[in-house]
């Protein structure tokens, strides 16, 4: 309802204040049952809040004299309350696409465009926002307001980018969904299932868009095993995760995404994730074909942290020898998981000495609990003596 | 609505460049100032040239510019017409120094 309100007025302040306008009356008026013309459910609600909102934006523009030029420019409907209830919802342009765009406009600052992206598409009110990053609601007000603000002054469009601009406009809009759920999957679930929803919306919008589908299967298939990966405090690797506690029908919805994604030709970064995941959901999970997933999306990202996970891959396939080869050389001294995948390899090849050194310098870095409690965990075990299993 | 493009770049970073480029980098720019949108430009000498005034007591004082402890320096200025910020982007990124490492600063100009 916004995004079609935004796109006929133009601008996102006087949408929800139209917006509000028309819940109001609703409130009023749809409860009032056979008092004629005036009460009760209208036969198509959401198109007469639409249309309510506009007729009530219009005439707000027409009383505030310094806007008279513009009301001129503006196509005024013939509409009347009474004949309001004959408009069908297909009528209605859906221009949540041309809101996607705008709010994750690359000319605003990220955090702008999360927040706007929360506010308008996700219909999220401006202290959950505020919550959920754990900002104040004043600080959060005031990072819409800016956003706001320079879409109105600097011209942003409210359009979907020209086809040559497109791929770039698109990997944008992507990666603010992407940001979003990685917010939820730090612990804060309600923002990982928002992204989810926001990434449908946007596959739906565009089903031509491999990323987009590889995008909301990647997201899917993560979130499917949200309930699995924490014990109490503890952090569960997915080797010894509890499948039970598998969402097995958003792994599988995921998975249909992700059919999608590849039948359209899809061989982007989401889309390479997305089959990752897929293939980790596996019962036997074929580690080989998993660290050639890598080694492609290494390809394409030229990231240091990929080449790490194609390592892991590795040594899940058997090889710890050569994964601690593959990852001697990376450059990643302050980051955790470089010391803690190098600390497991060593542990595997019965290098206690080391693994020790490397898990305590994880221990260092790591600032969350369930990842210091996992580390101290294994630091545990090394002092305890060799595992048997542990070949010499 | 108007945007202003002003263009920071190296100084001298033209004249660093080779022969083929350099002409390239002159035709690209000249066919930026032939179109329509572009309602006017300006190259300015370089930043040694410059001469920073302000008035104090009634006195106006004088100091040579700039500060340079940027490598980029303002180097022009450009007053387009553009649909929206979206033009006015493909617009800059046509100025020629934004392949060399140079920077274009878009703002929407106060409308009059």
């Amino acid at each position: 309802m916004l995004a079609s309100l935004v796109g006929f007025l133009g601008d996102f302040d006087k949408a929800e204040e139209a917006a509000q306008e028309a819940f109001a009356i609703a409130a009023e008026r749809w409860p009032r049952q056979g008092e004629g013309e005036a009460g009760g459910l209208p036969a198509n609600p959401g198109a007469w809040l639409i249309t309510t909102a506009r007729n009530r934006a219009i005439d707000r523009i027409r009383r505030e004299r310094t806007l008279a030029e513009k009301v001129r420019l503006l196509p005024v409907p013939e509409t009347v309350m009474d004949v309001m209830d004959e408009f069908d919802d297909t009528v209605i342009k859906d221009e949540r696409l041309e809101l996607i765009f705008t709010c994750c406009h690359p000319a605003l600052p990220l955090d702008g465009q999360v927040a706007l992206t929360l506010r308008a598409l996700g219909g999220l009110e401006t202290g959950e926002i505020a919550r959920a990053f754990l900002v104040s609601e004043e600080t959060m007000k005031r990072r819409l307001s800016r956003a706001k603000a320079k879409i109105k002054a600097t011209g942003i469009p409210f359009a979907v980018p020209a086809a040559h601009l497109l791929p770039e406009r698109l990997d944008a809009v992507l990666a603010v969904l992407y940001l979003i759920y990685n917010e939820g999957y730090s612990g804060r679930v309600d923002l990982g299932a928002e992204a989810i929803r926001l990434g449908r919306v946007l596959a739906a919008l565009m089903p031509d868009e491999p990323e987009a589908h590889g995008l909301l299967a990647l997201m899917m298939i993560h979130h499917a095993r949200r309930r699995a990966r924490f014990s109490g405090e503890d952090l569960v690797l997915l080797e010894d995760q509890d499948r039970s506690l598998w969402d097995h029908a958003q792994i599988a919805a995921g998975r249909a995404a992700l059919d999608r994604a590849v039948a359209l030709g899809g061989r982007g970064a989401y889309v390479i994730q997305a089959a990752i995941a897929s293939l980790q959901t596996a019962e036997r999970i074929d580690w080989p074909q998993v660290a050639e997933l890598y080694r492609r999306l290494a390809e394409l990202t030229g990231s240091a942290v990929v080449e790490l996970n194609r390592a892991a891959a590795l040594a899940q396939a058997g090889d710890p020898a050569a994964a601690l080869r593959a990852i001697d050389h990376l450059d990643l001294d302050g980051y955790l998981y470089f010391h803690s995948s190098r600390g497991e390899l060593l542990r595997r090849l019965g290098r206690d000495d080391e693994a020790r050194a490397a898990y305590q310098r994880a221990l260092e870095l790591a600032t969350s609990t369930p990842e210091r409690r996992f580390l101290a965990r294994r630091l545990e075990q090394l002092a305890a003596g060799p595992d048997p299993a542990t070949p010499p | 609505m108007q945007y202003a493009m002003m263009i920071y770049a190296d100084p001298g970073y033209a004249e660093a460049l080779p022969e083929a480029d350099r002409e390239a980098v002159l035709a690209d720019f000249a066919a930026l100032l032939d179109d329509a949108r572009c309602v006017t430009a300006a190259q300015l000498q370089p930043a040694e040239t410059a001469t920073c005034v302000r008035v104090a007591g009634g006195r106006t004082l004088m100091t040579d510019g700039p500060f340079a402890d940027t490598k980029e320096v303002l180097g022009g200025l450009c007053l387009v017409e553009a649909a929206n910020l979206d033009e006015a982007i493909e617009l800059a990124a046509r100025v020629p120094v934004t392949r060399f490492g140079g920077t274009v600063e878009v703002r929407p100009v106060v409308a009059r």
